[in-house]
């Protein structure tokens, strides 16, 4: 008896509307991130994932509605993330029913953020969002991008994610832009190197193709493993990937 | 129709508990009023966050009068989370000088778990109170919890009391109290609220047990 491995579905959000297409059948909107969110609760989904890509800061609204919508209708715990770039923005994501929030580029900008928002509402809703690529200029080898990959941040990815633990961040999502997109599984080298320095829980992200990838993360440290297309797409289920992860000797729910 | 207040006391994310508890049919509001508290059918303590700041957060709304009055009448109350962990007399969170003052409703220390992951951050097992009614139907189910601090002890002397609390056990690294059922006041470290289709069925027999 221990903590089940948590399996959780991520949604890509753009103004209130999924990105990227969900292929289910029998839905009325295919678009709505809050009746996608109510179908993964009841197929099995540990925990939902919000990652709002939103380009425009006027569009926030449109994300606070969407969020009050779906934490009106579910009753898993829910993470929003993506342009959280304040302390403001967080409890606004709090108070419309997130039970967590996401902070990445902004917590590498401005590394007190992450204090801030523990001190105020508690380790347990502040998540590091962490996009890392393999960099042989960094110590680890990996570093830590902003902008979804897109720019260098310059840190080490390990020496950031010790930081952000110390300054009370509750749970590392731990995004490998080298496997993103690969379906060839998630980055087992990145996963140990971060257990080894951190004991606060991992959601791997990144890579999950096929059913037995799972059971490698959990092995190689994550505590929680995240997919998107896999599941968008129905190329797995989250019941086949909690069989296959029960098979191999993990607890799931 | 039962009535359930939700006391507000500026912790957290009290909109899920709200729904979540308005899916058993009872009417449920969020109010840091004294009498309306006072007064509800059943009351709603949730919590998250700092266990100093919530008893801080409590005794602002006097929450430890409404739920002192509320006990000594033999009137509901569950907390939640911190919301539970601020029932005991003392916990060791962030405390510099040894340790911060509870509510003292049980005697025993909130400490941090030894584990090897902390938060103990997922759904895990309850091994639930013989004859609980909490867990009535769902006692195979797993719960989401989300905390580091827990009651590793349970100090309250069944042999004294008339009527034993029953109280339920996780591990996560080692035991803990996951939820306890002492007369009108029941609580657990998890979050029913967050915690699926058995969450939901937890509430619905706390709300049968009030009618």
């Amino acid at each position: 008896m221990s903590v089940a491995i948590r399996v959780i579905p991520c949604l890509d959000v753009d103004a209130g509307r999924v990105v990227k297409g969900v292929n289910f059948e029998n839905l009325k909107d295919a678009g709505d991130p809050v009746e996608l969110a109510k179908r993964y609760g009841a197929a099995g989904a540990d925990e939902l994932i919000f990652l709002d890509i939103t380009a425009s800061s006027s569009d926030r609204e449109t994300t606070y509605e969407m969020v009050k919508r779906a934490a009106d209708e579910l009753f898993i715990p829910l993470t929003v993330g993506g342009g959280v770039r304040s302390v403001s923005d967080v409890d606004q994501l709090l108070r419309a029913g997130a039970d967590k929030v996401g902070i990445n580029t902004a917590g590498l900008d401005n590394p007190e953020l992450i204090s801030q928002a523990a001190a105020q509402f508690g380790d347990q809703c502040v998540v590091l969002s962490v996009d890392v690529r393999r960099a042989t200029g960094c110590p680890s080898g990996f570093e830590a991008t902003t902008h979804g990959g897109r720019n260098s941040s310059g840190r080490d990815a390990l020496e950031w994610i010790i930081e952000a633990a110390q300054r009370g961040a509750g749970e590392v999502l731990l995004n490998s832009m080298d496997a993103d997109g690969t379906k060839n599984g998630y980055d087992l080298a990145l996963i140990s190197a971060v257990r080894a320095v951190v004991d606060i829980p991992i959601i791997a992200s990144g890579g999950a193709g096929k059913l037995t990838d799972f059971h490698p993360a959990v092995v190689a440290g994550a505590d929680a493993v995240l997919a998107a297309s896999v599941f968008h797409f129905n190329e797995l289920s989250i019941q086949d990937v909690k069989s296959e992860l029960r098979s191999n000797g993990n607890e799931v729910r | 129709m039962t009535t359930v207040v939700i006391l507000d006391y500026g912790s957290g994310n009290v909109r899920s508990a709200q729904r979540a508890v308005e899916t058993t049919g009872a009417t449920v509001s969020i109010s840091a009023d004294f009498e309306i508290a006072l007064n509800a059918d059943a009351l709603l303590v949730p919590g998250v966050g700092a266990f100093a700041a919530c008893v801080a957060g409590l005794k602002n709304v006097r929450g430890d009068q409404i739920i002192g009055r509320r006990l000594a009448g033999g009137r509901p109350v569950l907390g939640i989370c911190v919301g539970m962990q601020v029932l005991f007399e003392k916990s060791t969170e962030h405390a510099e000088l040894g340790f911060h003052p509870g509510l003292n409703e049980w005697p025993g220390t909130v400490d941090q778990l030894t584990a090897p992951v902390l938060p103990h951050m997922g759904w895990n097992n309850v091994v639930a109170a013989n004859e609980s009614q909490m867990f009535a139907g769902i006692s195979d189910e797993r719960f989401y919890f989300v905390h580091s601090y827990a009651a590793r002890k349970w100090e309250l002397d069944p042999y004294e009391l008339l009527s034993p609390p029953k109280v339920s056990w996780a591990n996560h690294g080692e035991d803990f109290v996951a939820a306890v059922e002492n007369g009108p006041l029941w609580a657990t470290q998890f979050h029913p609220e967050k915690s699926g289709d058995a969450g939901l069925a937890l509430l619905g027999n706390w709300i049968s047990a009030i009618k």
